[in-house]
């Protein structure tokens, strides 16, 4: 229950080719993320599995059946949208109620899911309000209630916190991540957003104009990217990428080095440089490097630092820690 | 405005305007009160005097009172339900997308361009004339007897030739709502397994009533005094059958000449239009708030 293969998915609209052959396979139970940046074909990615767009060719496969001429709902899948996509006339009962008023089932079984579902999200004292009444997050929540009554094998999230402020944002972080634990279902989920993947995921796509850049845990991702776009696009701040003779030193086109690994050192060390911006966040220092021959790096250092600009450091990586690309952004290996 | 000063100036600033409408509905309204207690009639000038409740007696107890009240209620009633059934119907089609779009919504709101005394004569002389109408070459060509509309069913195609010419304003109200309609809602409708018509039930009228209340509100008030249609086709009859409370008072003031009596009409009739308009905010006003 919840396995979805594509096989030469690709999606054009008009002349537009939105999605290139795409091959993907996502695991029973698996929380998938597909990140990449805005306009890369996420959405429609996720709309090509939901049924809501037809795929132009290729096909879909849910539980290893052939689903993709399938209507929408006959999928058993379950979307919450961005906008949430409530139902503004009627009360939060009756949206959450209302999948299973269309599947038919008797009065007393749907009070008894809704309660439940409510129960689960705290929405019961809010269940006679309109959704016009209430904040983002519980708009979101009943929109994620609304998805769980109907027991789909998969849920869809397309971009869900996005509309949400930053504190409220990591709450519902973990409470969709505890969701998924709790009910161990098949979760795609779509953002722009790097450290959402990173920490929710047990699976990320990153997608750049629709095609799959890598596919891999966080931490692979993290430690492995495959290419200069993914690892210019996990972690923060994002990578530092140098090119032309310091990277020949290393036999590469371009080299790599993480903001969080480079150390400061007192005198001897790889590069010296002046200190430009110092951004202090107490837990963190971030500070922006000018070196001479390399650019502008940025340093991530634990803690508080009294570095200030114009400051001149030293700053050393560990050779492990270099990334290697060749002339067309692969990784070396 | 929140203050307290800004708010008299507020008050002092749009009184001019306020006083200018009060005047303006005030002196016809006095005079047409003060008429309807006058015998009063043009053919007989020089005899005016007070009678009291008389023109109303005489207006109320007409039997043609009567027909006129239940006419003008089923000719409104039947113009709104054809246009917002038949103006949601074309709305769905036209917001689908299809070649020469605008071409298509131009035409269909041509109808509100013609007058009314226009249209109405097209409908008579074209469609429903029993010999050389389109209905009646129609007929004919079926090998049916052709109807004689306006003769046999007089209200009916008075309020059809009505629903026609309002048509294209339902249309167009609740076209620009249904474009209003948040996508989404209908996909997600789709995922929890509505199909297209618990969608149109539980989404997208929910999400038109609103324009549909503005539209039964606006053309009430309009339909209330439908007189052309009925004055260019059937001129009320046969009878009384296509007379409504409006062309009464019509053939009673200038007919008969007899200027206490129509007003006396007139003033039941604002009376009623008051009713109708009660009985309606009372029913669907809801609608209206935010
Ligand atoms: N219905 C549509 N018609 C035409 N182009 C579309 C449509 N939907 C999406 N696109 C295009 O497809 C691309 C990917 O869109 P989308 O999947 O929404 O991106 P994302 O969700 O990753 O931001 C964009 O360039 C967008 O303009
Ligand atoms: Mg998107």
């Amino acid at each position: 229950m919840g396995s979805i293969v594509l096989k030469q998915v690709t999606k054009r609209f008009g002349d537009v080719e939105v999605i290139p052959p795409l091959d993907l396979s996502i695991v029973e139970g698996e929380f998938v993320v597909f990140v990449g940046p805005s306009g890369c074909g996420k959405s429609t990615l996720l709309r090509l599995i939901a049924g809501l767009e037809d795929v132009t060719s290729g096909t879909v496969e849910i539980n290893g059946q052939d689903a993709t001429t399938a209507r929408p709902a006959a999928r058993g899948l379950a979307m919450v949208f961005q906008t949430y996509a409530l139902y503004p006339h009627m009360s939060v009962r009756k949206n959450i109620a209302f999948p299973l008023k269309m599947a038919g089932l008797d009065q007393a079984e749907i009070d008894r899911k809704v309660n439940g579902a409510a129960q689960v999200l705290n929405l019961t004292d809010y269940l006679d309000r309109r959704p016009g009444q209430l904040s983002g997050g519980q708009r979101q929540r009943v929109a994620i209630g609304r998805a769980i009554v109907r027991e789909p094998m998969a849920f869809l999230f397309d971009e869900p916190l996005s509309n949400l402020d930053a504190a409220l944002r990591v709450n519902m972080r973990l409470e969709i991540s505890e969701l998924h634990q709790k009910l161990a279902t098949t979760m795609i989920y779509v953002t722009h957003d790097q450290v959402e993947a990173m920490t929710m995921a047990d699976k990320i796509v990153v997608l750049r104009d629709g095609y799959i850049e890598q596919v891999g845990s966080p931490l692979e991702l993290y430690n492995s990217p495959a290419n200069l776009f993914v690892a210019g696009f996990i972690g923060s701040p994002k990578m530092n990428f140098i090119e032309g003779a310091e990277a020949s030193k290393h036999g590469a086109h371009t080299i790599g080095v993480r903001p969080e690994h480079l150390v400061i050192t007192q005198d001897a060390g790889m590069w010296q440089g002046t200190v430009g911006v110092a951004e202090h966040l107490g837990s963190d220092t971030f500070l922006h490097v000018a070196v001479d021959g390399v650019g502008t790096l940025t340093v991530r250092a634990p803690g508080e630092l009294a570095l200030r600009h114009g400051d001149a450091i030293t700053v050393t990586v560990p050779g492990d820690k270099i990334y290697r690309f060749d002339r067309d952004g692969s990784a070396v290996r | 405005m929140a203050t307290t000063h800004s708010r008299t100036a507020a008050r002092f600033m749009i009184s001019p305007s306020v006083l200018l409408l009060l005047g303006w509905m005030i002196v016809p309204l006095s005079m047409t009160i003060w008429f309807s207690f006058q015998s009063y009639n043009l053919l007989s000038p020089g005899t005016e005097e007070w009678i009291g409740f008389l023109n109303y007696e005489f207006f109320l107890t007409d039997p043609a009172f009567f027909a006129a009240l239940s006419n003008t209620l089923l000719l409104v009633l039947g113009v709104l339900v054809i246009t917002i059934i038949g103006g949601t119907l074309l709305a769905l089609l036209l917001d689908q997308p299809v070649f020469g779009q605008g071409v298509v919504r131009i035409l269909v709101i041509a109808p509100f361009f013609v007058m009314p005394t226009v249209s109405a004569l097209v409908w008579k002389n074209m469609f429903m004339n029993p010999v050389n109408g389109l209905f009646a070459h129609a007929a004919k060509a079926m090998g049916l007897e052709p109807f004689d509309f306006l003769a046999h069913a007089p209200l009916f195609s008075v309020t059809l030739i009505v629903a026609w010419q309002w048509l294209p304003f339902a249309t167009l109200i609740l076209l620009t709502a249904l474009q209003s309609l948040d996508q989404d809602q209908l996909e997600a409708a789709e995922m929890d397994g509505a199909g297209p018509f618990s969608r149109f039930i539980y989404i997208v009228v929910p999400h038109l009533s609103r324009a549909i209340t503005v539209v039964i509100l606006i053309q009430t008030i309009f339909l209330l005094s439908i007189f052309a249609e009925i004055l260019v086709t059937t001129n009320g009859g046969p009878g009384y059958a296509s007379t409504n409370i409006t062309y009464l008072v019509y053939a009673q003031s200038l007919l008969q000449f007899d200027v206490g009596g129509g007003s006396a009409g007139g003033i039941i009739a604002v009376i009623l239009a008051n009713i109708v308009a009660f009985f309606l905010m009372r029913m669907i006003g809801k609608n209206l708030e935010a």
